[in-house]
């Protein structure tokens, strides 16, 4: 009896890495093999970043506005956001989380739609089919099951799709996630788990997650690769997931990616991040900005200059600007529609109670 | 007709819906080669193939995550639980998932599934083989709970939980597996949401499902020795609940009694029963009953026929219904 070392598995002992935080090329040796994206690609992430960045700070004034709900911020992790989605091809599905907000902009889905969930109008704001991403989940990781089957069935039905799922660095407690690992790299399912690792878990550091030498060596318990990246390196980011779907794609399984990075907002607005981490910590992190290491390389490379700087600015300031104005003010959902969804056709008690709801609403007005 | 066990009408309500139906799977532990703890599977595997009916990790959430996940992309996933009590490291997914996905992208990814749940007693099963788990799922709005107590059901509920829109959680009476009747296969029952009278009678209702039925129809044929005519109403489906059916049965007889196998407190025969009283109240002659199960975790096997709602209990509580006043 042998068994396999899995050595071939294991991430390796640096997250990879294309780019230094100066956005300087980073030695070879830190790229383990990653290919640089084309600087079309590279131009096309500069832009998404930005944008997803400017977004997501108008959704956190949004919120200090009263017009939202509730907010959790990806300012820190855009580049990781972003380089999964722009890795994928637009037919492969994305299995989001409430933090993901910045990837399902990259997506193409209308902000608006993005924030239906946190207005509090609906559960989800977007067609998940048109988009080819399910509504976001909160439960933690329970949405990892669901890219395993959605990635198996696309199996079983002779189609290429490849399916992201992503996930936080707590997530990786859950027993959902170890369920879905074991189960995808079992069927050999096209899956990428895409975890960023933000370092925390709201107040909770990863040291209280996991005892592993990091969330990516996991994957060697499932027999599958654990890749280490540089969660705020976008150009690694997108080599990275585009080599998992590629892998996946051509039938050779999932892989798991553990993205470092940082989440420099607290966990939502309601949560205060000075009761559990430092500012030394924070500026730290500061230093590794994925926005200005992309900025820094593109100028630096000759293909990006003020003049596009200022296009990009003007493009990401039209975004704000179109989604404070068009985020519905005055316009309450449908009373009606909270019968409407729950089975294809209301049963008979929720019939009766429609018209309940119904003549209750009548007699107001 | 031949006599057909209900496993052998589920197994063949199976085959067929993977023979009709490219996008159905069968998945779970030991479906495969085995074809199930209860044979329920059996033969599948061999004659469609692994891709169609398979052995999945030993990871309940997972199973019915991942069908979740093919039922988004199209497919009709019918997946079994090995046993009631086991089914709960998937409640999560159940709950948060299989339940609200319809609801909540509006209608754009309904999940055509079906959860499989051998369930309730009677068969000697030591701890955890022997939940009466159905009032968790029928508490838990998007579902639909569907528990057959005749052969022929047990067919024809399934083809239809398969072919519905929605998901189903299929609850299925272990105690009844291995009872025959004579039916012809495909059989097709009446459609979801209609419960059937199984005997008529005109003295009182008895109100039962899946375990339960086959007591009450037990106890209405030995209270005609009492000189009561009983009426015996199946549920089939829990829900949707089919209010009509029984209270035109409550307003024919004046009198009923709620006969279930789970435990009584905050459960479905609790629910029926408080149905019947605010719809039937001015025809009826005596209060609602209820006959359950005891409130105590589901006893060991030397235990259980002191817990299990059987014929006499059914009868002496008959027999509280205020017959002086008739
Ligand atoms: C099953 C479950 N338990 C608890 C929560 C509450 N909760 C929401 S976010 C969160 C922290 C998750 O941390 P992580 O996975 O690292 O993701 P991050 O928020 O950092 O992106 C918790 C505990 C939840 N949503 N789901
Ligand atoms: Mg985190």
């Amino acid at each position: 009896m042998t068994t396999r070392s899995g050595i071939d598995l294991l991430p390796t002992s640096r997250p990879l890495q294309l780019l230094d935080k100066r956005g300087r090329r980073a030695p070879k040796t830190r790229g383990g093999g990653l290919a640089m994206p084309d600087d079309e690609t590279l131009l096309a992430a500069y832009r998404a970043l930005v944008v997803g960045r400017r977004f997501d700070r108008q959704a956190t004034n949004l919120v200090k506005q009263g017009r939202l709900a509730v907010y959790p911020s990806s300012h820190g992790q855009e580049a990781s956001e972003v380089g999964a989605v722009l890795a994928l091809r637009p037919t492969d599905w994305l299995f989001p989380t409430y933090r993901d907000s910045v990837a399902l902009v990259t997506r193409g889905i209308d902000p608006v739609e993005v924030l239906t969930l946190l207005r509090g109008d609906w559960h989800s704001g977007y067609d998940p089919v048109a988009h080819r991403t399910a509504p976001q989940c909160t439960p933690l990781a329970t949405q990892a099951p669901h890219a395993v089957g959605f990635a198996h069935a696309a199996r079983l039905k002779g189609e290429d799709t490849v399916a992201l799922a992503f996930l936080g660095d707590g997530a990786t407690s859950e027993g959902d996630f170890h369920e879905a690992l074991n189960f995808a790299a079992v069927f050999r399912a096209p899956v990428v788990f895409f975890v960023q690792n933000n370092q925390y878990a709201i107040s909770v550091p990863l040291a209280r997650q996991t005892a592993a030498p990091s969330l990516a060596h996991k994957a060697v318990g499932y027999g599958m690769p654990g890749v280490g990246v540089d969660g705020n390196d976008v150009a690694a980011v997108i080599a990275a997931v585009a080599q998992a779907a590629d892998r996946a794609r051509s039938g050779g399984g999932p892989t798991l990616i553990e993205a470092h990075t940082y989440r420099m907002d607290a966990h939502t607005n309601a949560d205060d991040a000075t009761r559990y981490r430092t500012d030394e910590e924070v500026a730290a992190w500061r230093d590794r900005d994925p926005v200005d290491r992309i900025t820094a390389h593109l100028r630096g490379a000759g293909l990006l200059d003020d003049a596009r700087v200022g296009a990009v600015a003007a493009e990401a300031e039209r975004v704000a600007a179109d989604l404070r104005e068009r985020l519905p003010e005055q316009t309450p959902p449908d009373p009606a529609e909270l019968f409407a969804h729950v089975y294809s056709s209301p049963t008979p008690q929720l019939r009766e109670q429609a018209d309940l709801l119904r003549a209750e609403l009548a007699e107001e007005v | 007709m031949a006599p057909v066990s209900m496993a052998q009408a589920i197994n063949a309500a199976l085959a067929d819906a993977l023979a009709d139906d490219d996008r159905v799977v069968v998945f779970g532990e030991d479906v495969g080669a085995l074809g199930g703890v209860f044979r329920v599977t059996d033969g599948l595997t061999a004659k469609f193939g692994e891709d169609r009916c398979f052995d999945t990790p030993l990871a309940e959430s997972g199973i019915v995550g991942m069908a979740v996940g093919m039922a988004m992309n199209g497919m009709r996933p019918v997946v079994e639980m090995q046993f009631d009590a086991f089914a709960y490291p998937a409640f999560e997914q159940i709950a948060s998932h299989v339940a609200k996905m319809r609801n909540r992208t509006r209608g754009a990814l309904p999940l055509p599934m079906v959860i499989r749940v051998p369930y309730a007693g009677g068969i000697g099963g030591v701890e955890h083989h022997c939940d009466s788990s159905e009032g968790y799922y029928a508490h838990t709005p998007g579902l639909t709970v569907v528990t057959p107590a005749t052969v022929a059901d047990a067919y024809g509920l399934l083809r239809e939980a398969i072919a519905s829109p929605d998901p189903v959680v299929f609850m299925e009476p272990k105690k009844l597996y291995w009872a025959k009747e004579e039916v012809t296969l495909p059989a097709r029952t009446a459609p979801f949401g209609r419960a059937e009278v199984r005997r008529t009678g005109t003295d009182a209702t008895l109100v039962a499902y899946g375990p339960a039925v086959p007591v009450a129809m037990e106890a209405a044929a030995e209270a005609v020795a009492e000189g009561w005519d009983l009426e015996v109403v199946d549920l089939r489906t829990i829900v949707p609940f089919d209010d009509d059916t029984v209270m035109a049965s409550v307003a024919r007889t004046g009198r009923a009694v709620v006969v279930a196998e789970a435990q009584g407190f905050a459960g479905v025969a609790s629910e029926i029963a408080a149905r019947i009283s605010e719809r039937c109240f001015h025809v009826l002659e005596a209060p609602v009953r209820r006959v359950t199960g005891f409130d105590v975790p589901y006893p060991p096997p030397k235990l259980e026929h002191h817990h299990l709602p059987g014929v006499e209990r059914v009868l002496d509580t008959v027999a509280t219904l205020q017959w002086e006043d008739r």
